[in-house]
């Protein structure tokens, strides 16, 4: 039943390929998250906005992003934009679609934050003078990125994890497409992937490590 | 652009891949929580570090893109020569990525069950397995639920990975589609629909559910 002779060595050999494929996985992950991160404190203040004007819009791009798989945005972004006359390369279309869906997820983090922080904090703000940007951008905005820090960077390891759906639409650059490559052209397919699901592991382990040192660190009063 | 050679038959074929999706969700969600829940009653009832290879090892599946999982599970079934079909493999890959987040829910369900609760409930002469099923399981199951559903969405949206085992689920048949009328923007828009409309109302019940029980609490 078992006659396969596990071929380590090919596999080690082209760690240092991999290595720089895990750059760029790590490259994509933290772009789609500064872009995402942005995006969501747009949203989160939207959807907490009176105006429906602002509130519709940001509403369903929420909704879209949870309830449609992250495969299927990345395929809306790299074939579906296609009929438009709109052709993003793997990267962007990667980048694109992963940082739309974290948008929508850290939206609801931040909406949740958002509930902790007491109203009437802002309104000191207001009568001490503060515009209401400013008062959300010195008085809420601190508060809300230290309450929702540990869920971002829960989210975070998400994204590293999305960035190997690259592969689906051509991706040849990061982690899983750099594995992909060697694997057709060797077909040693269990043993790089195995070594590409050993860095993964590492790298997600490093980053929530890393994101607890920091929240130990930052957070303590 | 408002004109489409997309057909019912076509239609039917989206409904059908959509059928493989509900199908392999069903299975790996029905197979993971059962494993979840025996996991979570061992991790919530063995002391931490006895509970420590269980732990890695459910962790493994949450920290290694789903994506990858499959490949080395279909890579190993065919080199170990135990020959089941790729559905069959994603099923169970699915199941165990599924029990991994489960036990997780449900150990922290049995340990938001407060201690002295389940003490009264044995100093009355309950038994461990009596106690376990009419005083922790009613009441761990309010604050499981929510987050239960929660997962089961994300299932079904991930069992689109499958698509790279060659299933033809619901995404893999839009791409089919795709190939074949050339009109990527409106087949995607239907297949979004569809996950939409799959997962967002039930989406909104788990909402529901968790904002009403919390009230109570």
């Amino acid at each position: 039943m078992f006659d396969y002779t596990f071929q380590w060595r090919q596999a080690i050999r082209a760690l240092p390929q991999m290595l720089d494929g895990a750059l760029v996985t790590m490259q994509i992950a933290v772009l789609s998250m500064a872009i995402g991160v942005t995006i969501a404190v747009f949203l989160a203040v939207a959807r907490n906005s009176s105006s429906r004007w602002l509130r519709a819009p940001a509403t369903a791009w929420v909704e879209v992003a949870r309830n449609t798989p992250a495969l299927f945005q990345i395929y809306m972004a790299h074939f579906g934009l296609g009929s438009f006359g709109i052709y993003l390369s793997p990267y962007i279309a990667l980048l694109a679609g992963i940082a739309f869906n974290n948008a929508g997820y850290l939206c609801e983090t931040f909406r949740g934050a958002l509930r902790a922080i007491p109203a009437t904090q802002i309104r000191a703000g207001r009568s001490l003078g503060m515009g209401p940007a400013k008062a959300f951008r010195l008085i809420v905005m601190p508060q809300m990125f230290r309450i929702s820090f540990l869920p971002t960077m829960n989210q975070a390891v998400w994204a590293i994890l999305m960035t190997s759906l690259g592969v689906t639409v051509g991706m040849n650059s990061d982690l899983t497409g750099v594995t992909q490559d060697l694997n057709a052209r060797t077909f040693r397919t269990f043993e790089f992937f195995a070594m590409a699901a050993v860095i993964y592991y590492l790298i997600a382990k490093a980053v929530m490590l890393g994101a607890r040192l920091i929240a130990w660190r930052m957070f303590r009063y | 652009m408002f004109e489409t050679d997309l057909s019912l038959n076509d239609l039917m074929f989206l409904a059908k891949g959509a059928g493989v999706t509900l199908a392999i969700t069903f299975l790996a969600v029905t197979g993971g929580t059962l494993m979840g829940l025996l996991f979570g009653v061992i991790r919530a009832q063995i002391k931490p570090w006895m509970a420590l290879p269980l732990t890695f090892v459910l962790d493994i599946f949450r920290s290694v893109p789903l994506l990858i999982q499959l490949i080395l599970a279909n890579a190993f079934q065919a080199i170990a020569g135990f020959g089941i079909s790729p559905f069959v493999t994603s099923c169970i890959v699915l199941a165990l990525y599924t029990s991994a987040y489960c036990t997780e829910i449900v150990r922290g369900a049995i340990e938001a069950v407060p201690m002295v609760t389940r003490r009264a409930a044995r100093s009355l002469g309950l038994t461990w397995g009596q106690d376990m099923t009419q005083i922790v399981f009613p009441m761990a199951l309010r604050v499981a639920l929510p987050s239960w559903i929660g997962l089961t969405l994300g299932v079904m949206k991930d069992s689109a990975l499958v698509l790279w085992l060659g299933i033809f689920e619901l995404l893999k048949s839009s791409q089919v589609l795709i190939t074949r009328l050339q009109e990527p923007m409106f087949i995607l828009l239907i297949t979004g629909a569809i996950y939409f409309m799959l997962s967002f109302p039930i989406a909104r019940l788990g909402g529901r559910l968790e904002r009403k029980w919390k009230e109570n609490d």
